[in-house]
């Protein structure tokens, strides 16, 4: 089609990222500053109003913006280098090694992901903090169990698209050009990654922007529960679930629910634009 | 055939024995005890507890004790919900959940893979890119956003269905669309890739040059490889589809098995944790097998001796 | 192509007949209620929650029951007369008293039921509450026989109990899920398993009709109960929800005739239904506070603790955030029990709180060392959390860091005093203030601060031996007055109120009351 439409696309996720790292910093109000205009619907004061604690949502939503598309991106890049690698060498290797490289995909796919959190939180939460603590990372001591969450999340994301990429890689490899390069004495590296990784790829782009709005949501998710975000810091995730807990039948402060979704959508929406595009231009 | 089904079956022991293991050791190194609760438990009362459920000693006997109950077909008892054992819940649970499991997912595929295949018959018209935003929406709006919304329009705005419980058949429309809804968006996107990447094939061009008009070249033609990694990715989504979700189950007052999963960890109810990550382990192995042969079927070029 | 074309077609036969097999319709109960998550046991011994004892106490009949405003009348004994030192009891049982299954029951079956709690195999997290008997607490701990115990069956219709101390509220706590009475056969024939439905067997105005995990506990009004007349509603079906929304929503649609517990009304909308007529909310003996870590730095210095104390705003926290109109609390001891006046704490006065950190060392906040405040995860727990947190900030300058937990971390976290400060509820079991107070004596296991005092410890102990009923509570005034003015191991915040809905034109029979007991057998329709 037309790069104008790839290039607007880009343009639009550039312009969230630095709304969301620098947004915070033009706002008035700061991420956990409370205020006696409680649930305000919007007005000029608060563009897209506040919430039980008088915050500014707008400005809450530009914060967690930075938490969620930080999660997405950890998920999506372990995802990616993990999952791909995986299945091609399971797929392309086939027989045993595939069988057992496969059980083992199970294996970490049946087990609860909140119980791997849980003990990875509880085990390392504090030793990493210490150990945070004495480097020039001291910042980020407060985050430990933020960082935690992500390799939690990361242990677990790529299992799926390790499962779909072998799944493919089992059905090109019987394909004459594969066959040909095996024949004319390719190695083993080269041709999975010079004639099988660019036939995935297409796939591989489709199942990433799936799978990260579902990081983002298993992120909200595990916070719920409280094994992620802390208060008062929010994520999109934790935004929308606070948001839900409040519909009911009466009365409902409708700007805490469809904000955070419209521009949770409209994200995914991007993202999922920007796939296809580049699955065009890679043809 | 036989022999890859035998010897896929045979590898499948070992997966779930480790993950039973594994289950069962991460729950008891989480912190916190199954038996404490806001009023605080007196350490005599609280170690005879341990002693008459089989959690005292180290953890590799525990475990040891765990696995011969289990070779008895003995799950244990649940520690959070005392005298009911295990294998009780999960029989009264499990059917629930896996009635309202297969709905949800007939749906999302029966929904999905059309809606999918049109919008990549449709590829480049607007029609195409409504029905490609339509599937982008479902995935985009969560679960705990989706469910009470729809209740609040379908249960109170409409009144077209009562807003939670279980027992009569038009209890379960809305939990089943709730459920599905997130996977169909999943199913119409991983259709509509593949179809994409097939509709540019060597074959399609010779049929589409015979003149077969698009939708039976979508539909009939290039459905069938293109599904492939649909395919993949629905071995698992069935086992988790049919296992509940907390979310639908609490929202909607399901009394299913999916709740189990996360208040089974919360609790420290080891025992019910380990059972009903076997079950779902166990679905989850059955449908991967389901779907490596569905593959091959599919796909001749695959063999699945090799 | 054909078989493609049948698929559909045998795929809904297969699941209209999964689903009309699965969805077996009885009549609705008369009466279906909302009761709280799904109960833990049915078994008395073994509960410790409030909706567990809502059923049992429908299931099983004390000594002593309650009413329907929860104040005690004669269950299945018709007398009790208390001896002059008032620590001996006799209780006189009604004549030809049954069990569901036509046994008769007798006084050896609460002596054996209650001796049952106590004894350590049973694992029971309550038996605590039967100490106040001779030997109870000796007997669990194994160091006497059953013999000791403080428990003769004179009788087949007479039960005597010599208690430890005068306990002017004895007769009432007979009525407590703990000291109910099981059938001996059926829990020694079954073991774990008697609380299932098949092998039921008790003497409340219910019987138990079908269990269903996560789904309902059906009643069945008990033909043999003694006053059968006195039940109104032949079937009562007690839904399992979890959610506070979905509940109000069954609620609101008409498939539940009555919310029994706050925690199932969403509390964002509570000023919204203030107005209506179906919302009926009272007091209750309850209390939400902080603890502090009291044996480290910087919480093991008084000032400290008053300070953060009084710098809170108690009144804009109950306003803005749990909004049902809460009593602020500033003493442990919610009002309106039984002549106990408990002691006035202190008020809001973040000036003199400024001073009081000033002179610990911290003036405005200055390098105050970082603390962190510890709630288990929870809508409710982390709002106030967060408000407590911007009022601390804003008083006294002092950055208190969130920390929130899982359930069973942040109990460990509690119970091996790895925190600075922490929150807490606690709720009454009984209608006295020890059922508050005895939890700070040193050592208890629910006193998870560290604190230890010596002149409360001796002032409830000796009001525990007080035989003059005004003095005795005056001594528990005094220790009381030590906890929440002078020592301040904990914060009160403020005392939950608890909500009932159901339409009073339909249902009568329920009341708001302190112990939050709604008994299933008062309820009936309104008469119009």
């Amino acid at each position: 089609m037309k790069p104008r439409a790839l290039h607007l696309c880009l343009a639009a996720l550039a312009f969230l990222t630095l709304a969301a790292i620098f947004g915070p910093y033009f706002s008035p109000y700061s991420v956990d500053q409370i205020s006696q205009t409680r649930l305000a619907p919007p007005d000029s004061a608060h563009w897209l109003g506040t919430d039980l604690h008088g915050r500014d949502l707008l400005t809450r939503l530009l914060f967690g913006a930075r938490i969620s598309l930080l999660v997405g991106l950890v998920g999506a890049t372990i995802s990616l280098f993990v999952g791909v690698t995986y299945g091609l060498i399971s797929g392309y290797l086939g027989g045993r090694i595939d069988n057992a490289m496969m059980r083992f995909v199970d294996i970490l796919y049946a087990l609860p992901r909140i119980v791997l959190v849980i003990v990875l939180i509880s085990l390392f939460d504090l030793k990493l903090k210490h150990l945070l603590d004495g480097t020039f990372l001291a910042p980020l001591a407060s985050h430990a169990r933020l960082l935690l969450l992500f390799v939690g999340l990361g242990m677990v994301e790529w299992l799926t698209l390790a499962r779909i990429v072998r799944a493919q890689v089992l059905s090109i490899k019987e394909r004459a050009f594969v066959l040909s390069a095996r024949l004319i004495g390719q190695n083993t590296p080269t041709i999975l990654f010079r004639q099988i990784l660019p036939q995935v790829i297409p796939i591989v782009l489709t199942y990433l922007t799936l799978a990260l709005p579902a990081v983002i949501l298993e992120e909200s998710f595990l916070s719920f529960l409280g094994l992620g975000v802390q208060a008062p810091l929010a994520s999109w995730g934790t935004l929308l679930a606070d948001g839900a807990a409040l519909l009911n039948p009466i009365r409902t402060p409708w700007w805490l629910i469809v904000f955070p979704s419209l521009l949770l959508a409209f994200t995914l929406l991007l993202l999922n634009f920007l796939g296809d595009q580049l699955r065009k231009l890679q043809k | 055939m036989i022999s890859f089904l035998i010897r896929r079956i045979l590898s499948s022991i070992p997966v779930a024995l480790a993950v039973i293991a594994i289950c069962f050791l991460l729950v008891r190194l989480a912190p916190g005890s199954p038996f404490s609760s806001e009023r605080a438990l007196d350490p005599a009362t609280q170690a005879m507890l341990e002693t008459k459920y089989g959690l005292s000693g180290s953890l590799p006997t525990q475990l040891l004790r765990y696995a011969s109950n289990l070779l008895h077909g003995d799950l244990g008892d649940s520690l959070k919900f005392r005298g009911r054992t295990v294998n009780e819940i999960i029989g009264q649970s499990l059917p629930r959940s896996l009635l309202l499991g297969s709905i949800a997912f007939t749906l999302a595929l029966a929904l999905g893979i059309p809606l999918g295949a049109w919008s990549a018959a449709r590829q480049g018209k607007p029609s195409g890119a409504i029905l490609n935003g339509l599937a982008l929406l479902t995935l985009s709006i969560p679960t705990f956003i989706l469910a009470p919304v729809t209740v609040l329009l379908f249960s109170f705005y409409i009144h077209l269905c009562p807003p939670a419980g279980w027992g009569s058949p038009s209890q379960l429309v809305l939990p089943a669309l709730c459920l599905s809804l997130p996977f169909v968006g999943v199913c119409a996107r991983l259709t509509r890739s593949g179809l994409l990447e097939v509709l540019g094939a060597d074959f399609i061009r010779t049929a589409r040059a015979k003149g077969v008009t698009e939708p039976n070249l979508v539909f009939l033609h290039a459905l069938r490889p293109a599904i492939l990694p649909l395919v993949a990715y629905a071995g698992p989504l069935a086992a988790s589809i049919l296992t509940g979700s907390l979310l639908i189950e609490e929202t909607f007052a399901i009394p299913g098995i999916g709740q189990f999963f996360v208040s089974g960890v919360i609790n420290r109810d080891v025992f019910l944790v380990s059972g009903v990550v076997l079950v779902y382990c166990l679905l989850l192995l059955f449908f991967n097998l389901m779907a490596d042969w569905l593959t091959a079927l599919l796909d001749p070029r695959i063999s699945l001796s090799s | 192509m054909t078989l493609c074309r049948g698929i559909p077609g045998l795929l809904a036969l297969l699941f209209s007949l999964l689903v009309f097999a699965s969805c077996s319709s009885r009549p609705r109960a008369d009466l279906i209620i909302c009761n709280g998550a799904e109960p833990q046991s049915l078994d008395p011994a073994i509960i410790s929650g409030q909706l567990e004892g809502r059923l049992t106490t429908a299931l099983l009949e004390g000594l002593v029951r309650r009413d329907a405003r929860a104040r005690p009348v004669p269950g299945c004994a018709e007398k009790w007369t208390v001896y002059p030192d008032g620590r001996t009891y006799t209780f006189t049982l009604r004549p030809n008293l049954q069990w569901s299954n036509g046994d008769p029951l007798t006084a050896e079956d609460y002596r054996y039921s209650w001796l049952r709690a106590l004894d350590p195999a049973t694992g029971s997290p309550y038996s605590e509450i039967l100490y106040f008997i001779v030997g109870a607490e000796d007997y669990h701990s194994g160091k006497v026989p059953a013999s000791s115990v403080g428990i003769q069956v004179v009788d087949d219709r007479t039960l005597r109990v010599t208690l430890l101390n005068p306990t002017p509220f004895f007769p009432a706590l007979t009525s407590f899920t703990t000291y109910l009475p099981v059938h001996r056969q059926t829990v020694e024939k079954y073991g774990d398993r008697w609380t299932r439905p098949e092998n039921w067997v008790g003497n409340g105005p219910y019987r138990l009709l079908d269990w269903k995990i996560n789904d309902r506990v059906s009643l069945e009004k008990n033909p043999l109960y003694h006053t059968p007349d006195r039940v109104a509603l032949n079937r009562i079906d007690a839904l399992a929800v979890n959610r506070a929304s979905t509940a109000f929503n069954l609620y609101s649609g008409g498939q539940a005739d009555v919310l029994l517990d706050k925690g199932l009304i969403p509390s964002l909308i509570l000023p919204e239904l203030r107005g209506r007529t179906d919302f009926h909310p009272g007091p209750l003996l309850a209390t939400y506070f902080y603890r502090f870590q009291v044996t480290r730095p910087p919480f093991n210095d008084a000032r400290i603790r008053r300070a953060f104390a009084i710098a809170l705003d108690k009144e804009a926290i109950t306003d803005k955030i749990t909004r049902g109109n809460e009593p602020v609390a500033t003493a442990l001891c919610p009002r309106g029990m039984a002549d106990y006046q408990p002691p006035e704490g202190h008020s809001s006065d973040p000036d003199t709180a400024r001073g009081l950190l000033a002179q610990a060392g911290f003036p405005n906040g200055k390098d105050f060392p970082r603390v962190s405040l510890l709630y288990n995860k929870s809508e409710l727990n982390e709002q106030l959390a967060i408000e407590i947190q911007a009022q601390w900030k804003r008083e006294l300058g002092v950055t208190v860091e969130l920390r929130n937990q899982e359930w069973a971390t942040y109990l460990r976290s509690l119970d091996e005093l790895d925190f600075d400060i922490a929150r807490s509820s606690w709720v009454g079991d009984y209608d006295d203030p020890n059922t508050f107070l005895d939890c700070f004596v040193t050592g208890r296991g629910n006193n998870r601060t560290g604190w230890s005092d010596p002149t409360y410890d001796s002032l409830l102990s000796s009001a525990l031996a007080e035989p003059n009923p005004a003095r005795r509570l005056h001594l528990m005034q005094q220790a009381e007055t030590i906890l929440v003015t002078q020592a301040l191991p904990i914060i009160p915040i403020y005392h939950f109120i608890g909500c009932l809905m159901f339409d009073p034109t339909k249902w009568a029979g329920l009341y708001p009351n302190l112990l939050d007991d709604h008994p299933f057998s008062e309820i009936k329709r309104a008469k119009n």
